[in-house]
């Protein structure tokens, strides 16, 4: 073992207290963004389960005929990112709906003549935003023989504004958290330097290097927000495990989509991040405190 | 390195010393610690400081590594010019320097064998090393059964001389000793000056500041710089 790492474990050793708390508030701090973290991915998920396939549905003007189409879907094609494009005319949809709905309904039979419109059927190939379908639809409605583009833009658009709110309510209060614990980890750095005040001077006087006098402080801050990191992370496993499994008996009937725990991806990021975080706490305040 | 040449002015500065003061004087808020000091020692020489207290013993031996900067004057240490010495070299000359501090200075934390393997540990030396070269200096001066001690739990002598040991772990070419002997009984006291003396046979250069005179009398070959009041009083050539 590198002398730095047992002079660092030593030293956490020694100031148990201190240490303690900052690896608990970091874990704290890695827990809230963790949790947001497991928000957006369930959520980023779901939206792109809807959002599948990308189909949206061009409604035509009464005075469509047949011989119109074949430039139509030139048209359309010609603006890109299609993947299938099938017609469906008003007496197909009007059959479709008959299968769908009991043909013995009360409500078809009043029905006079048929009130569908004509439309195709498109899919889109490639799409990263809701803004690209939104544009495209766009281009797409201002061909005159259509009449209307439908692809879910209402519900979807609601629940993605709310979630892009969600998002920047998230981003901001792991920004906050991130700032505490930074706070929080730079101040545990600088009572562990003054509390090996003579230490500092003592190595100085025999010839240490401020490399040999930092590192270990370095080494300390990494371990801290490493174990804070992972701490955070378990706590976060832990009660994911408790509720997920009582969740197939009890909510699992109403959620129709599982709740996944993070990507591992994920939880190297996080984890990264917090070792990243207990490295900066400690350059901040070691730039401060010497010279 | 060195590039002052006063010794062509001044022949009685030799050639090949390895501590040279010029026209040194040291300030603190306006009041003289150290007085227009000149001094030249060779290698290998036993240089007694003395001097009531407050004659400014300390701040001598402070400013030849450092601790203090000088305010006027320049030092040279083996030929490097100390006022051009930059902070990146500046652990490189105090490796040269074995110092036994009038406070100790030892860590409470750690242990005897901790508090002097730090020394070795910051001139990057290999951990079998280290260990060998810890248990042999605390051997010597009888320290070793002691090693897994706290400093705080040791009585005055013995941490003067885990003070001591740290001192001459590295090896170092001058030991500078304020008070080796400060606080402790007349056997004591000559034990940890024998130890001193040992090391001194081997070719380092000592410097002892101390205003206890009676450890003139232990048959040390050597010269006494009596200073008061910041300033050289006397130099005298003993035995
Ligand atoms: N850091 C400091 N700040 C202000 N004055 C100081 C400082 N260090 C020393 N002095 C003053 O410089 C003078 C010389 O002090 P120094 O410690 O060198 O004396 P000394 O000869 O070692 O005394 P002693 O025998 O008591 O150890 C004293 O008057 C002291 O008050
Ligand atoms: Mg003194």
């Amino acid at each position: 073992m590198s002398p730095f790492i047992k002079k660092a474990l030593t030293d956490i050793r020694l100031n148990r207290f201190l240490n303690l708390v900052t690896i608990f508030t970091i874990s704290l701090s890695i827990l809230v963004v963790s949790v947001f973290m497991l928000f957006f991915e369930n959520a980023g998920r779901v939206i792109e389960a809807w959002n599948q396939g990308g189909r949206a549905m061009i409604y035509l003007k009464d005075n469509f005929t047949m011989d119109m189409l074949p430039e139509l879907k030139d048209r359309i094609n010609s603006l890109g990112n299609i993947q299938g494009l099938v017609f469906i005319s008003k007496d197909e949809a009007l059959d479709r709906l008959k299968k769908e709905i009991s043909s013995s309904s009360a409500f078809l039979k009043t029905l006079q003549g048929n009130p569908l419109p004509d439309a195709l059927e498109i899919q889109m190939t490639s799409y990263n935003s809701l803004e690209e379908v939104e544009a495209f639809a766009e281009k797409i409605k201002r061909i005159e023989i259509v009449d209307d583009v439908e692809y879910g833009q209402g519900w979807l658009g609601k629940f993605l504004k709310i979630f892009n709110l969600f998002k920047i309510t998230g981003y901001a209060m792991c920004g906050l958290f991130f700032l505490v614990a930074l706070f929080i980890t730079s101040n545990t750095v600088r009572l562990a330097f003054y509390s090996r005040k003579l230490e500092v001077e003592v190595m100085r006087l025999v010839g240490a290097t401020e490399t040999f006098i930092k590192a270990p402080f370095y080494v300390e801050g990494l371990l801290q927000g490493f174990i804070g990191g992972v701490l955070g992370l378990a706590i976060l496993l832990i009660t994911y495990l408790m509720f997920s499994s009582g969740m197939t008996q009890g909510l699992s009937s109403y959620i129709y989509f599982d709740v996944r725990f993070l990507s591992i991806k994920t939880m190297g990021l996080i984890i990264f991040g917090s070792t990243f975080l207990g490295w900066f706490g400690c350059y901040l305040s070691l730039k401060q405190i010497l010279r | 390195m060195g590039n002052i040449t006063n010794s062509d002015m001044n022949p009685e500065i030799k050639k090949n010393s390895i501590i040279r003061l010029f026209n040194v004087s040291k300030r603190y808020n306006g009041k003289f610690a150290l007085k227009d000091i000149n001094l030249d020692i060779e290698p290998g020489e036993f240089i007694f400081i003395s001097g009531p207290s407050g004659a400014g013993k300390s701040t001598l031996l402070k400013v030849l590594y450092l601790a203090e900067k000088v305010s006027e004057g320049q030092i040279l240490i083996d030929g490097m010019n100390l006022a051009r010495i930059s902070s990146s070299r500046l652990p490189l000359l105090r490796r040269r320097f074995g110092m036994v501090f009038q406070d100790f200075k030892l860590i409470p934390n750690r242990t005897v064998y901790e508090n002097v393997a730090l020394v070795l540990e910051a001139a990057g030396e290999k951990p079998d090393y280290i260990r060998k070269k810890v248990m042999q200096v605390l051997r010597t001066t009888e320290m070793d059964k002691k090693a897994k001690a706290l400093p705080p739990t040791l009585s005055g002598g013995e941490q003067q001389r885990v003070a001591v040991a740290r001192a001459l772990v590295g090896e170092p070419s001058i030991i500078l000793a304020d008070e080796p002997t400060g606080s402790l009984d007349a056997k004591s006291a000559q034990a940890v000056l024998d130890f001193i003396m040992e090391y001194h046979k081997k070719g380092a250069t000592v410097l002892v500041a101390s205003h206890n005179l009676h450890l003139l009398e232990s048959s040390v070959r050597g010269r006494n710089i009596e200073i008061t009041e910041g300033t050289i009083k006397r130099t005298a050539t003993m035995l």
